[in-house]
């Protein structure tokens, strides 16, 4: 796609580009050499700072980590599925009076940090007496904010549909239920099913703040045995690195299971293609709009 | 109302650090990132392989994580010992950049291929058809989805929570030794938030409607 | 690709199930666990904690994981281990509980007032001084041990001697603790200079790398970490607060609270306490008296 923006290059221009590429690569490993220099330097790889991997009983914490992180994906994504289909069919509904109020809740709570959700279950809440765990609030935050932000995605998704299906479908007869249900929804999920899937992915980073409230996950535990100067002498840098390689590992999953739906939905004859350019362009402008608001945090 | 009044110059100045730990990570990650979407999309391979592996690496990796390297990893590799504040601008720059990088390219992408075939055949370098010609015409598409990773910036800075750098996020800390109802503090601060996005929101959905209309 | 991520994926399942490690801890310093004989037939009348605790037939108590030499949990052998863990372990034992009926919970300092309103925990023992804002949410049974507010600076400083030579100083202490509260309060240094993390051992992170000049917190605690870093560190050896430790235990739960006193005072009369201090914080070849229990 971004081939459109120069021409195939000729002699001169690939000389040029090798050059570039060169000076490029070196300066690329350059510094790389200098970071891993400095690695080596301040003894980050010594086979004392290494030895944590060999140790039973933290490998088995390490998994239980791994578990604490996905369950709290798992649960905060049903919860945010769910979340965000209720609030996109208030959404879409034809009273005002649920309209309203649905529009100003989700609007409220993409525009709250979700930091201060999770201060606000886990140490804001108990003054008035109501006890969350740190579980309970990270998953509790991470159904308002991904639920308000998929709720958006639902609509859009929904919005996007040619008007031609939803009124095919009133011609025939049938309720408003039934054409959201019927007619609608499939439509809309199968389009939307990328856009949800990388605001899934957003979910399962968040769960790393639960860091912050002292939810017992993957990054809390790296804090842990990185930060271990009795056994280790601080092994941060190496613990960091498989941490980060997990969350990595498991965001690319996820990502790629988003690709192998897309592919398979392109396949598919069932999907509305929205050939015409000017839609088309709406909907990738305004697919990208939600998309870039889930896509951090 | 009273645990804001009484504390509104905590609330003030954590609120005013906020803003400014935006405004440094936000004109930072601009820079960085569209740089990095420049680096995405030129004619030389590794280049793009570079951009393409910051991406990946900075988006499928929490800001969390990116904030405990600089802040307790980075301090062992002894090379220039930086502040918890600078840290904090280092990891929000460096990982917004990712996403800045991204809406860039897409608002590229959006920019009909006649446009660049067109300034190509004028004779116009790599450099000035991507400065001249595509870059503007992106700006009106990348204009609303760059809002909001702006907003997300903004919201973003609260993880600085946990490393010792002052913002809002840190009121419960203050509100809790002061023995005031941490409860209601949050609550203001949450409606800080809401009060300093809603408005950016408005923004973007603005040029959303105006600029889709306009095409 | 579909097959190759496949085989990554079982791969890194196999080798998960057949990681072997080793057991063990490999500086085996940790003291051993105190071991303390178990009372029969306890009963605290009008308990609900106790009550609780019986019903699920263990006891979930509350301690730090991250304070050598007070309250430790090794990461290679999952135990805790330190001065208030066994404290945590006689009042256990004396409350009629096995040693492998407590679970032990870490809760950093931030979290400890609302772990015991949550009822995430029966009691808490890690370094809680008592005081009187804390009295509102939580009670506090003992002091068990008196510390004082130190620093922990790098073994060459010279400039620290107190906290009157702080000016100017970057100093580091716990979200939330007295410590900090203290520096702020008394003006002891600026408070663009006063760093804060969720735990100590960030803050000794921060000194050993130069960014912070001392850490402040009970000189309990600093001795702990002192001893971990081989010579790295040293306290200053002056203290300017008094800290009674005490135990956090639900804030309308008196009669465990005159209970757990009553078990202190045991303690510290048949040698017990003694015992346990010697083995643990002794170690670093300093003496503590015994506190006066304070009930109210």
């Amino acid at each position: 796609m971004s081939m459109v923006l120069f021409d195939v290059p000729g002699p001169k221009a690939r000389v040029r580009h090798k050059i570039m590429a060169v000076v490029g690569v070196a300066a690329l490993v350059a510094a790389l050499a200098y970071v891993v220099m400095r690695f080596i330097a301040t003894d980050q790889f010594s086979s004392r700072r290494l030895d944590w991997i060999n140790y039973k009983q933290i490998q088995l914490s390490l998994v239980e980590a791994i578990g604490n992180t996905l369950s709290a994906f798992a649960v905060g994504a049903v919860l945010a599925l769910l979340f965000g289909a209720v609030f996109a069919a208030a959404r879409l509904s034809d009273h005002a009076w649920v309209r309203g109020p649905a529009a100003v809740v989700v609007e409220i709570f993409r525009a709250i940090p979700l930091v201060v959700m999770m201060f606000f279950f886990y140490y804001g809440l108990p003054v008035a007496g109501v006890k969350l765990s740190a579980f309970t609030a990270v998953v509790v935050s991470l159904m308002l904010y991904n639920g308000s932000v998929l709720a958006e995605i639902f609509r859009a998704g929904i919005n996007s549909l040619p008007k031609g299906q939803s009124e095919a479908a009133y011609a025939l007869g049938m309720r408003k239920t039934q054409v959201m249900t019927l007619v609608l929804l499939p439509q809309a999920l199968r389009s939307m099913m990328p856009t949800i899937i990388s605001q899934l992915v957003v979910l399962l980073k968040d769960t790393a703040l639960g860091f912050l409230i002292t939810f017992e996950e993957l990054l809390r535990w790296g804090t842990r045995i990185g930060g271990d100067a009795v056994n280790f002498g601080r092994p941060m840098i190496s613990v960091m690195i498989v941490v980060a390689l997990i969350y990595i590992g498991l965001c690319l999953l996820l990502t790629w299971f988003a690709n192998y739906l897309e592919k398979r939905n392109r396949r598919s004859k069932k999907v509305i293609h929205t050939d015409d350019d000017e839609a088309g362009q709406t909907q990738v402008a305004e697919s990208s709009a939600v998309m870039g608001a889930g896509s951090v945090l | 109302m009273s645990v804001l009044t009484n504390n509104l110059d905590l609330f003030l100045r954590a609120f005013g650090q906020t803003l400014q730990l935006f405004a440094i990570s936000g004109v930072l990650s601009l820079l960085l990132g569209t740089l990095l979407a420049a680096l995405r999309v030129s004619p030389v391979p590794v280049f793009r392989a570079v951009g393409a592996a910051y991406v990946t690496v900075l988006r499928n990796t929490p800001l969390t994580l990116v904030f405990v390297f600089f802040l307790f990893g980075y301090p062992l590799l002894e090379i220039v010992k930086i502040e918890p504040y600078t840290a904090a601008v280092v990891a929000l720059s460096l990982y917004t950049a990712a996403f800045v990088c991204e809406v860039v390219r897409s608002g590229i992408n959006t920019v009909p291929v006649g446009q660049a075939e067109a300034s190509r055949a004028l004779g116009l370098t790599f450099v000035q058809m991507l400065g001249n010609v595509v870059l503007p015409q992106a700006l009106r598409s990348v204009v609303p989805p760059m809002t909001s990773t702006m907003i997300a910036l903004l919201k973003n800075t609260t993880v600085a929570s946990g490393f010792a750098v002052f913002q809002a996020g840190t009121i419960r800390d203050s509100l809790s030794e002061q023995g005031e109802n941490v409860l209601l503090g949050l609550l203001w601060v949450a409606i800080g938030f809401v009060i300093l996005v809603m408005p950016l929101t408005y923004v973007q959905q603005t040029f959303e409607k105006r600029w889709s209309v306009a095409r | 690709m579909r097959v190759r991520t496949l085989a990554a994926v079982l791969l890194t399942g196999a080798l998960a199930l057949t990681a072997c490690g080793k057991e063990g801890s490999p500086t085996d310093t940790a003291a051993p666990a105190g071991v303390f004989d178990v009372a029969a037939d306890v009963k605290v009348d009008g308990s609900p904690t106790f009550e609780k605790a019986k019903s699920r037939g263990s006891l979930v108590v509350g301690v730090k994981e991250d304070q050598p030499g007070l309250g430790y949990k090794d990461p290679t052998t999952n135990k805790y281990s330190g001065f208030d863990v066994d404290i945590a372990r006689l009042i256990s034992a004396k409350l009629g509980f096995d040693p492998e009926k407590i679970q032990f919970k870490t809760i950093q300092s931030a979290a400890r007032e609302q772990a015991l309103i949550n009822g995430d925990v029966d009691y808490y023992v890690g370094t809680y001084t008592i005081n009187a804002g804390r009295k509102e949410k939580v009670a506090f049974a003992g002091p068990y041990f008196v510390a004082g507010q130190d620093l922990l600076v790098k073994a060459d400083n010279t400039d620290i001697t107190g906290p009157e030579t702080l000016k100017g100083k970057k100093v580091c202490s716990a979200t939330g603790s007295t410590p900090i509260k203290q520096i702020r309060d008394k003006g002891y240094t600026e408070p663009e200079n006063i760093l804060e993390f969720q735990g100590y051992s960030q803050c000794v992170t921060k000194l050993l790398d130069g960014e912070v000049d001392a850490v402040t917190t009970d000189d309990a605690i600093l001795k702990g970490y002192a001893a971990a870093e081989e010579g790295k560190l040293k306290v200053v050896g002056k203290t300017f607060s008094n800290e009674p430790y005490g135990i956090g235990l639900p804030k309308d739960d008196k009669a465990l609270r005159d209970k757990v006193n009553d078990i202190l005072q045991a303690a510290m009369d048949d040698g017990a306490w003694q015992k346990i201090y010697d083995g643990t914080l002794g170690k670093s070849g300093s003496s503590a008296e015994k506190p006066t229990i304070d009930r109210y």
